[in-house]
């Protein structure tokens, strides 16, 4: 199926969103949803860039003869990248849990210990 | 030996690595063999780096090739042309150079943190995160691959944040480590994405391979986005103003024997930046305008740090302000060398004639590198003598302590020693640094030495301002019941103060052995660079 360069909008979106997110949304919850955006739209790049139109799977056991393979590089990388997606994520969750422990809030506004 | 040396780069990692993932299940043993064997894979680490360095530095100087996974790395296309495609590390004079870094720092934050935990429950899982951080800080400096850099990038941002927000019933440790966390990952994103379009563009991720596509085809749009990309995410990373944010918090909030080891990380990923800008992008791009923007970055950096530093009533939080201004001289020093590198090319002269005959352009990157080593010796000083004092005072606050210097007389003189050291005072180190700075920036503009200058000056008049307040005064109340700190964070801080003094009493020494081999891996190194990947294997 041929796909034109309608992921790499949505990927440019995705990016857009979270960063839109990230900047002016005022709940942790909320900026960590963003980041998670963000990085969901840089996994979708990297994976749209080894998209070949109608490829297979890079698998050479089984594979239909004289038939076009994805490149199996950025998907490798897109591996790894969701991977360390997770474990931010976690590590941002789990500071938001805390903060709303401390000082039971999410709301960035009410949260300015450190400052200047 | 020679094995032992030859594998030393894959070694700097894995060991860590692997001791990071060890410290709990020896844990269970009880808290002496887990100090024992954190401080058994702290140490072995260190001599690997030294011993890493001390190979670089006695041999030829051309940079060694580590093949991960396989003896060759290339692989020979049907065409003729032939492709780096393995994992690898690549060691030049610059990665050597900055391992010393991070070896020294680690090893005393590590011993320090020993005596730091004794007195407190919990710190298990502390050591995990800090040998973590470690492993990712020198896989960052020795890599030769643009992805793995993302990753090991990666790897010191969650270890890093694991560690500001260590002490969760600290609210403000919470609250910093949030922060800090964001802007970690959103400049580890921005860093992906550049490594996404240079994918994309040339259909590789090896360093050397990447920055010869671009020295022969010239830099297409793509690359320059890709370039704008990893100049924003790598400076936010150092803690560059006006993307510092992050910093005061994550050094001010974190354990103190860690920030020192935090302030390694912001420095490798000024690494990172230099790799950038002199061998990725080192040719086909406009040399200039980069300089440019590292250079009002650079005085930002120093001003805003500075003046910041100035206003602070918490100890720890001025210090880290200071810390945040010493990446400025870094970025000055290497963006003074940028412009005349620029100049130098454009004119046609010889870089390595140039470097013979120390060019200012040459021994502004001198100072501006061997800075960062002076500063991760002074700061992490600073930060540990801070930690005593938090410890024995109880307190953060200026305003409330006074008259340590009664009782704490061994901190004491490291804290002037540490001070002194990063405010640019003869003999000590941060002055020999400085004054090559001082010297190579007033070439090019008298504005940029007076900056320095006067940000050093006043730098000066913050730490007055802080021993005034905590050492110097009656004995208050609060100081009555204090003692010096314990041997254990005595010896730490002792051997950073000695390496101070030796920088500053011998700094043609540790230039001519050390530095100067780093510089010229960035200032001419760029061929060796990309020939010994390119040149077969």
């Amino acid at each position: 199926m041929n796909v034109g360069n309608f992921p790499f909008v949505i990927a440019a979106l995705l990016v857009a969103f979270g960063l839109y997110a990230l900047l002016f949304k005022r709940n942790l919850i909320k900026m960590v949803i963003g980041v998670s955006l963000v990085e969901t739209g840089v996994n979708l790049f990297l994976v749209m860039l080894g998209y070949r139109s109608g490829g297979v799977a890079p698998i050479y056991t089984y594979a239909p003869e004289a038939k076009e393979m994805v490149l199996p590089t950025p998907q490798a990388l897109t591996l790894t990248s969701i991977v360390i997606g997770l474990a931010t994520t976690a590590l941002l969750l789990s500071f938001a849990v805390f903060v709303h422990r401390h000082y039971g809030t999410l709301d960035v506004r009410k949260i300015k210990e450190l400052r200047g | 030996m020679n094995a032992l040396a030859s594998h030393a780069p894959v070694l700097l990692v894995a060991v860590p690595l692997l001791g990071a993932f060890a410290v709990p299940l020896i844990g269970k043993l009880g808290r002496g063999a887990r100090d024992t064997f954190v401080g058994l894979i702290v140490a072995v680490t260190a001599a690997l780096a030294g011993l890493l360095a001390a190979n670089f530095f006695a041999g030829s100087g051309a940079p060694s090739v580590y093949v991960l996974g396989g003896n060759g790395f290339a692989i020979p296309l049907p065409s003729g042309m032939t492709v780096p495609i393995r994992i690898l590390f690549e060691v030049d004079g610059m990665s050597a150079f900055m391992t010393l870094i991070t070896a020294l720092v680690t090893l005393t934050g590590a011993y320090f943190s020993f005596s730091y935990w004794r007195e407190r429950s919990g710190g298990g899982m502390y050591y995990s995160l800090l040998l973590l951080l470690t492993a990712g800080i020198f896989g960052m400096e020795l890599t030769g691959d643009m992805f793995n850099f993302f990753v090991f990038l990666e790897i010191t941002s969650i270890a890093a944040c694991g560690l500001i927000g260590f002490r969760v019933w600290l609210k403000q440790s919470q609250e910093a480590g949030f922060k800090v966390m964001t802007l970690y990952t959103l400049s580890g994103l921005l860093v992906l994405l550049a490594v996404a379009l240079l994918y994309g563009q040339h259909g590789a991720l090896n360093i050397a391979y990447l920055a010869s596509q671009i020295g022969t085809l010239g830099a297409g749009i793509v690359d320059k986005v890709a370039l704008g990309l990893l100049l924003t995410g790598l400076a936010m990373k150092a803690g560059a103003v006006p993307m510092h944010m992050w910093a005061p918090d994550a050094y001010g909030e974190a354990p103190a024997p860690t920030s020192a080891v935090l302030v390694a990380n912001s420095q490798a990923s000024l690494y990172g930046l230099f790799r950038v800008l002199f061998t990725l992008f080192g040719v086909g791009v406009s040399i200039a305008t980069n300089a440019w923007i590292l250079i009002v970055l650079a005085v930002l950096t120093i001003f805003v740090g500075v003046t910041m530093a100035l206003v602070q009533s918490d100890i720890k939080r001025l210090i880290a302000f200071g810390a945040v201004s010493q990446i400025g001289y870094m970025l000055l020093g290497v963006g003074v060398g940028l412009v005349r590198r620029a100049a130098l090319l454009a004119g046609g002269g010889s870089l390595a004639d140039s470097a013979a005959g120390l060019d200012y352009g040459f021994v502004a990157m001198q100072g501006g590198i061997f800075h960062m080593l002076n500063d991760a010796a002074c700061i992490g000083l600073l930060f540990l003598t801070t930690g005593a004092v938090i410890r024995a005072s109880g307190t953060r606050d200026l305003n409330k302590m006074g008259g340590l210097a009664h009782k704490m007389k061994w901190t004491t003189i490291f804290f002037v020693i540490g001070a002194f050291a990063l405010a640019g005072v003869p003999p000590f180190n941060g002055f020999a640094s400085k004054l090559l700075i001082y010297e190579a920036s007033f070439k090019v503009s008298p504005f940029l030495s007076v900056i320095a200058i006067l940000s050093s000056i006043m730098l000066l008049a913050v730490f007055v301002k802080a021993f005034q307040g905590a050492f110097l005064g009656s004995k208050t109340g609060l100081a009555d019941n204090a003692t010096d700190a314990p041997l254990g964070m005595l010896i730490p801080m002792a051997v950073l103060a000695l390496v101070v003094i030796a920088f500053g009493l011998f700094p043609g020494f540790f230039i001519d052995t050390i530095v100067t081999p780093a510089a010229k891996a960035l200032w001419f190194g760029r061929d060796a660079y990309l020939g010994a990947v390119l040149g077969g294997g």
